[in-house]
């Protein structure tokens, strides 16, 4: 093993780092937005609000991320049309396309299960609500939301980990994540032991934090689910 | 070490019998990614100018060529790791990449330029390309000398010279530093390279650009290096390269010996 | 339309989901192997299943496959060269995928089929044994059958997950199909179209997998009554 180039490379890693945390940020925190108001679309019973939002999740969750990523990249530059319109300044950033490429998906993930959790909320909350004379917004925003979400941690922080495994695929557009700091080391220093195990130790501490955080919200959140102590 | 778990490792990786000593059989990694060297027909067979050489040197020595796909920044990995014996795939001959494997005498010769939309005028030095994104295919020699000497300018690197194009296309990077026939086939010639150019000058300063396109072999195998020099010269002289080359050219590709 | 890349289209197909299948097959024996392991007495045991299950969703299947298809080389060769074997072994860009792929979702089959048989009720294996079957008699007629119906659910999201996983071997230059739809985009300047198709022959595959699974869900549930 190496350790002197990892040295050498350490830098190049910490900054993949940055990048890695930054993509994830972005990408969970626009998916989650965006899915709130999709959950509840899914989860109406008007077939012109859920209809649209389960093919939405059907064809972003029936295809590959890698896809999703070229698409948008390379497959919307092909076009005349784009390249001349306002997105362009956007849609030419690789950063852009990377952290929109995730957010979409992530979405797609998240409001199936926000709106798994929605549908399990229990009957008699709704109907306390109601009794109490509740408007359909209020319950929404006091009673369903905030219920689904405790309910949807667990399922949430595996979905939250997978989308930090995903943000390696932004080393395939051009952008220097903790993937992409180890392919140039690897083609640098054709040692390719020693650049993707340090991405994989990167990874690795990066997963604990996750998770670690995610306790700490379920601790939080859910600790009326806790065994007694 | 364990005996049935070594045993089950190689079971599990697909054995190929060894071709070592008498070269009758020789793997050669090459890219299918790199027009008008090295491409992939719709049908999934390799074409090119690299390619029909390996071929014809493989025929010269009497052997069986079998063609092993990488990307182009796997390939001195995949020879230190013998996925292939040799690679034909338009590496140039530089002093870095001999620290690692070793090098046939040339195969072909041509210089680097940059290419640029036209009427950018783009002044092609460090300072004239501050702050302008320029790309370059992972790991090549363009790579190397835009990284070590262009340093006010955003590098993006690729996997595949075809992606460094489409951005170019799409306006994604200001300019591109590639070898001028393969930006010529590739780019400049086809329907998207309408509104480009090269810029600047031909860039042939061996210390980056090396000394033309050579072989590479891992440094142990110094019979294959000297049997693909052979054969090299047996192609050259039988008039085999000259059949190749106007197959692809109008111009001779060999070229002069760069200065050493 | 696809400007004669459809024959290369499909045939890259064929080649995805050899991989899959492939993959799978190493996953499930992995899988079950895992999920006895943890849930085995043997504490060494236990341990090794969570260690395996903890890097394998704490490390990117892309730098996983990267660390196979570069590495893995080096060490087989290195292995083969201390056993005495002159020559080499190839790992090629299949052989990495599959073994990277299978080794990935060894883990997740892992938990599917652990909660699966661990939602056995305890008194089925308990009877077993009573009427004097052996162990491995109870594994086979009792436990596993009954696993079968309970992990469809989470096998089928598995399934599903490792097939659009394949899309990441053509990163290590594997000819599939993702492949051969970055090959005809560059060569056509039309990414676009490709990786649409690409796309859709992904759904595809999706699609007729949820409904055969769904299928079989239905089958492996006659006779059971569901809490609806």
């Amino acid at each position: 093993m190496n350790l002197e180039a990892i040295g050498e490379s350490l830098p190049s890693f910490v900054e993949g780092l940055q990048v890695t945390a930054i993509l994830l940020a972005a990408a969970l925190v626009l998916g989650l937005a965006a899915a709130l108001p999709l959950a509840f679309a899914r989860t109406s019973t008007r077939a012109w609000l859920s209809k649209p939002v389960w093919l939405f999740t059907y064809v972003i969750r029936g295809t590959p991320m890698l896809v999703q990523l070229f698409l948008l990249y390379y497959g919307l530059a092909q076009f005349e049309a784009v390249r001349e319109s306002v997105a362009w300044p956007w849609l030419s950033s690789a950063w852009f396309c990377a952290i929109a490429a995730f957010a979409i998906n992530t979405c797609a993930y998240t409001t199936e299960i926000l709106a798994g959790a929605l549908e399990a909320t229990p009957a008699g909350e709704i109907e306390a609500a109601r009794a109490l004379g509740m408007g359909r917004a209020t319950v929404m925003r006091r009673i369903l939301l905030p219920s689904a979400l405790r309910r949807a941690i667990p399922a949430y922080s595996n979905e939250a980990i997978m989308m930090l495994q995903g943000t390696s695929l932004a080393s395939i557009v051009t952008l220097l994540d903790l993937t992409g700091a180890a392919r140039e080391m690897n083609s640098r220093t054709y040692l390719p032991f020693e650049a993707f195990l340090t991405a994989a130790a990167f990874y690795l501490a990066l997963t604990f934090a996750l998770v670690s955080l995610f306790h700490l919200a379920e601790r939080r959140w859910l600790a009326h689910l806790a065994p007694r102590r | 070490m364990n005996r049935p778990i070594a045993l089950a490792l190689c079971l599990l990786a697909l054995a190929l019998p060894a071709a070592a000593a008498d070269w009758k059989r020789i793997r050669i990694g090459v890219e299918g990614a790199y027009p008008p060297f090295s491409e992939l027909a719709p049908d999934g067979t390799l074409h090119g100018f690299d390619i029909d050489i390996a071929r014809a040197l493989c025929t010269e020595l009497k052997a069986e060529c079998q063609l092993v796909q990488s990307p182009f920044d796997g390939m001195i990995p995949g020879l230190q790791a013998k996925k292939f014996d040799a690679i034909v795939a338009s590496m140039s001959i530089t002093e870095e990449r001999r620290k690692a494997v070793d090098f046939t005498v040339r195969y072909y010769n041509s210089p680097s330029r940059f290419v640029a939309k036209k009427g950018a005028n783009l002044v092609v030095t460090p300072a004239g390309l501050k702050g302008k994104k320029i790309g370059v295919q992972r790991a090549t020699i363009h790579d190397r000398y835009v990284t070590d000497l262009y340093k006010g300018s955003p590098v993006v690197r690729y996997t595949k010279q075809d992606e460094v194009f489409l951005d170019l296309a799409a306006g994604r990077i200001d300019a591109t530093l590639v070898d001028s026939v393969a930006a010529s086939f590739g780019f400049l010639k086809v329907p998207a390279g309408k509104d480009f150019e090269f810029t600047g000058p031909a860039f042939e300063e061996p210390k980056y650009f090396g000394w033309g396109s050579g072989i590479a072999v891992r440094k142990v195998d110094a019979d294959l290096r000297a049997k693909l020099d052979g054969a090299i010269a047996a192609i050259r002289a039988n008039g085999t390269y000259k059949r190749i080359q106007d197959k692809y050219f109008d111009f001779d590709i060999y070229g002069k010996a760069p200065a050493p | 339309m696809l400007h004669g890349y459809a024959a290369s289209l499909l045939e890259g197909t064929g080649l995805t989901l050899a991989v899959a299948a492939a993959s799978l097959a190493i996953a499930c024996v992995l899988g079950l192997a895992t999920a006895a392991a943890r849930l085995s007495g043997s504490r060494l045991a236990r341990a090794l299943g969570a260690a395996y299950t903890t890097v394998v969703r704490g490390v990117p299947d892309l730098v996983l496959m990267l660390l196979v298809f570069y590495g893995g080389q080096m060490a087989v060769n290195a292995l083969a060269a201390q056993l005495g074997y002159e020559g080499f072994l190839d790992i090629d860009p299949f052989v990495a995928g599959i073994a990277t792929i299978g080794f990935i979702f060894g883990a997740y089959l892992a938990e599917t089929f652990r909660g699966a048989i661990l939602a056995i009720p305890a008194g089925q294996r308990e009877a077993g044994l009573a009427f004097g079957m052996g162990r491995l008699q109870v594994l086979l007629r009792i436990t596993l059958p009954q696993m079968v119906r309970l992990a469809l659910p989470g096998f089928t999201n598995n399934w599903l997950v490792l097939v659009k996983s394949t899309a990441l071997v053509s990163i290590i230059g594997l000819n599939d199909m993702m492949q051969r739809a970055g090959q005809a985009a560059g060569a056509t300047r039309e990414p676009f179209t490709f990786y649409l198709a690409a796309a859709a022959i992904y759904l595809a595959i999706t699609t007729v997998s949820l409904l055969a699974l769904r299928a079989l869900e239905k089958r492996y549930s006659l006779g059971v009554r569901l809490a609806r």
